[in-house]
């Protein structure tokens, strides 16, 4: 039975599964039910400063694929849009009856330090563990000149930063905006300004589909749509690349980071801390499947963990960041190729046609008495895994080939007229 | 319990979520095993994949100009010998992509918008002939009608339809399903259907012959065969099919007689439907009695699935040897050096009726020429009479499918254009 424990930038929890701020965290009522059901922290729904913000009715949109709902979820809600006040009290009070949970507070106030001097004050008497800042909101907040208006901006996620580490004891995380060219900016601007973790990713500006009926975009209100914050199992490997360049920049390497995107499972979250996340954080597929889901995430990593060896989760964090190189880093000799496994092979040619039409003519095709056969042209194969990707029964290996080449990156190839 | 409620679909038709999952199964194959398997060559991923898409009008456009009876076809077809054999996923996992169902669907949701798929083309004033509006007769007549033929349909019974009609088992085809896909199929225009003229006797191939440009033989096979053993004349032996066509037929479910005990006779997949139909009007015992095994029974597996679970009886390796006043004696069989024999061992079971399903036969008058007791056409379907095509069951080519007689209608009427199209242009 491997160690959950998970610990950082100082905040304790039990496991690395938290809840990000979103809806499932906006009351005590849902934290509870979340904590009973195993959650290992919660960051709360964003607190503003008071007259809390209107929501509009109809806030959410997906997208999907045949068979599965939700692989993509927009949102155009806002922050919390209960009084400070009240949500002050209820984590206090939460905090109070589970106390070995990180619960951290998301904030988020005008870009003016006494703002932020107001907030940290009032939300360190409730014993939360730390605060995060939300830097990332995309809609509705940003025209406002918060939330991603200041995590576009690196000067201002490092003054802001600065202010809420000169006005609080409490650990400080900075969530970070995807909606940006280069993540490492923001990162390294927020460990400039003091900043104990990053969080990331935000939501990603989209609008996931329009309705073709009322010609607006959905979710629709009133007639009208707007953009909204992306999330959901189809931006995992977005967020996967940016946490990955974090941990591997000279700059930031080393700040801990609370992973977020589309983690559904413990595989997901395995992903994420492999590449440098201490924590993870979760929303839509809790939003889709109640917070029940835990159970697998705790379980499925703890046997993972126990098949591989990993005692506590330190032993694995980080651990693939060594193997995240720049492109011209790759061995240009390296050769694998694509085997077909007959026995196992269904006939679908999907292999087949993904190849002819639109990749290198390596898989061949030969019909005896109605019966197809597939088969890889070994010499044709390029090993771009098309095929193997294309195969709906796995019944295809990519099996290295012994080349006796040395290792020869794209710095050191003849055809690079810039080589060293 | 209602009739109607006895004779409701035994699969529940998919709605349009349960039709956008099921297709999602299906893997979009390349050369896909399942287009080879249908007779009528309907792009099946294609149109799966317009389902799921939420494009239902073109999926059932794909259908409908591959086999105009698509609707027919998915109710009744034996897809677990055909294309739901050859799925991929029946090779995977034993559990194929339900084609069927999801043709009926896109059919089904096709036919309620009223629309006509199909145009016609400016008449060309030729004329054709079509005998019997059966399957391949109507799809004949609804491919010629496209290209601007003028087509009479001659029809010995009141109703169009053929087997779709009176030969399919009620809860195959509910809510008089082979109606409104005749109508629909007549809707092109440029058909008309002379009933109660059957060939021989109010009309003559000669005569079509002399006045219409071609003439197609799609009759059926209106003869049964006969078993051969003392009492057969019994009154409690009636042919399967002449059963199945009273049923379909009667205006009052409450006026056909339900015997106690009733013998099917035959392994086919008529003899699977006269069984399940006995036992739904309220038969106590229906033993489907066959003189080999199950695995040399025509009845696909599924079939003998539904016989079993509706309580039927099989009773495989027997022969009939006579029937009494209120039984009939059969003979145990087994196979010795490849020959089926009778063991001597004898076993008589309580009969008030016995129904007859050892296949059909062709009545024929006329002269084209058979072959095993069928005409016999060539692979464009002439018969051996200059101008005179042939399909379906009466010729012998393929299966007796719907399916298939679609097939040679869709086919033969390709042939007919062929000749008279080069004829008229040339």
């Amino acid at each position: 039975m491997a160690d959950l424990s998970c610990r950082i930038a100082g905040v304790k929890s039990p496991n690395p599964f938290w809840l990000a701020s979103a809806p499932p965290t906006d009351k005590k009522y849902n934290v509870e039910r979340a904590f009973k059901a195993g959650w290992g922290g919660v960051v709360w729904k964003t607190l503003g400063e008071d007259p809390p913000v209107v929501n509009v009715s109809s806030r959410y949109g997906a997208m999907e694929l045949p068979g599965q709902k939700m692989m993509g979820f927009n949102n155009i809600e806002l922050i919390t849009d209960r009084p400070l006040e009240l949500n002050l009290q209820e984590i206090t009070e939460v905090k109070k009856a589970w106390p070995d949970r990180a619960v951290i507070v998301s904030l988020m106030v005008p870009c003016n330090e006494e703002s932020w001097k107001k907030i940290l004050k009032r939300v360190e008497v409730t014993g939360a563990d730390g605060v995060e800042l939300n830097f990332g909101c995309p809609h509705g907040m940003s025209e406002r000149g918060m939330g991603s208006a200041v995590g576009q901006v690196p000067e201002y996620i490092e003054m802001v930063t600065r202010w809420c580490k000169a006005h609080t004891r409490m650990p400080v995380f900075v969530k970070l905006t995807p909606n940006i060219t280069d993540i490492r900016g923001p990162a390294r601007a927020a460990k400039a300004g003091g900043a104990d973790a990053v969080s990331l990713i935000n939501t990603i500006n989209s609008i996931t589909s329009v309705d073709l009926d009322v010609m607006a975009p959905r979710p629709v209100v009133g007639g009208k749509g707007t953009h909204g914050g992306y999330c959901g199992p189809a931006v995992k490997p977005i967020a996967l690349n940016m946490v990955a360049e974090i941990g591997r920049d000279p700059q930031t390497t080393g700040i801990p980071i609370s992973g977020i995107g589309g983690i559904s499972d413990w595989r997901d979250a395995a992903e994420f801390m492999a590449l440098g996340s201490t924590s993870v954080q979760v929303c839509t597929a809790a939003m889709h499947y109640g917070f029940k889901i835990v159970s697998d995430m705790t379980d499925g990593l703890n046997n993972w963990m126990d098949l591989k060896g990993y005692r506590r989760l330190e032993d694995f964090v980080g651990k693939a960041i060594p193997n995240v190189v720049n492109w011209n880093q790759l061995d240009l000799n390296f050769k694998t190729i694509a085997h077909i496994e007959q026995d196992q092979c269904i006939q679908c040619g999907l292999c087949y046609i993904a190849c002819e039409d639109t990749s290198h003519q390596a898989i061949s095709h030969d019909k005896k008495m109605g019966v197809s056969k597939y088969e890889v042209i070994d010499k044709e194969c390029v090993g771009c895994n098309l095929c193997q990707l294309a195969c709906p029964v796995d019944c295809i290996t990519m099996i290295p080939q012994k080349t006796g080449l040395p290792y020869l990156p794209w710095t050191q190839h003849p055809n690079n007229v810039m080589r060293k | 319990m209602k009739y109607e409620e006895v004779f409701c679909d035994i699969e529940k038709p998919l709605n349009l979520k349960t039709a956008q999952i099921e297709s999602s199964r299906c893997y979009y194959c390349y050369d896909a095993p399942c287009i080879t398997a249908c007779p009528t060559g309907i792009d099946i991923p294609s149109f799966v994949r317009k389902i799921s898409n939420g494009n239902v009008k073109g999926a059932a456009l794909d259908i409908l100009s591959a086999n105009v009876m698509g609707g027919t076809c998915a109710r009744a077809c034996p897809v677990e010998t055909l294309c739901q054999e050859a799925c991929v996923r029946e090779k995977s996992e034993k559990k194929p992509v339900a084609i069927g169902q999801l043709q009926r669907f896109a059919t089904d949701e096709y036919f309620k918008t009223g629309e006509q798929a199909f145009t016609r083309a400016p008449t060309n004033g030729i004329k054709i002939a079509v005998v019997g509006a059966g399957p391949a007769g109507l799809s004949c007549a609804h491919h010629l009608a496209r290209l601007g033929y003028d087509i009479t349909i001659f029809e010995s019974r009141a109703k169009a339809g053929g087997l779709n009609e009176f030969g399919l088992a009620p809860y195959k085809l509910t809510n008089e399903f082979a109606q409104q896909e005749v109508n629909y199929i007549l809707s092109i225009g440029g058909i008309t259907i002379e009933y109660g003229k059957s060939l021989g006797k109010e009309i003559t191939l000669d005569d079509l012959r002399g006045k219409f440009s071609a003439v197609f033989l799609g009759v059926g096979l209106g003869g049964n065969n006969s078993l051969g053993i003392p009492g057969e004349e019994s009154k409690m032996v009636i042919d399967a099919t002449r059963m199945i066509e009273k049923i379909r037929q009667t205006k009052d479910l409450s006026k056909i007689p339900v015997p106690k005990n009733v013998i099917v006779i035959g392994g086919g997949n008529t003899s699977v439907d006269i069984a399940i139909q006995m036992k739904k009007l309220g038969s106590e015992f229906v033993t489907i009695a066959y003189r080999r095994g199950r695995t040399e029974m025509g009845a696909t597996h599924h079939e003998q699935e539904l016989a079993l679970t509706h309580g039927v009886q099989l009773l495989n390796w027997v022969k009939p040897v006579k029937i009494e006043a209120d039984s009939m004696q059969f003979e145990y069989t087994q196979v010795e050096s490849g020959k089926l024999l009778g063991t001597g061992k004898m076993i008589t079971l309580k009969a008030e009726a016995i129904y007859k399903a050892i296949g059909q036969t062709l009545v024929s008058s006329e002269k084209v020429s058979l072959k095993n007791g069928k005409i016999s056409v060539n692979e464009k379907f002439e018969t051996s009479l200059s101008g005179v095509y042939a399909g379906g069951d009466c010729t012998g080519v393929g299966e007796d499918l719907t399916v298939t007689a679609v097939q040679h209608g869709k086919l033969a009427a390709r042939s007919i254009h062929e000749k008279l199209g080069a004829r008229k242009h040339g």
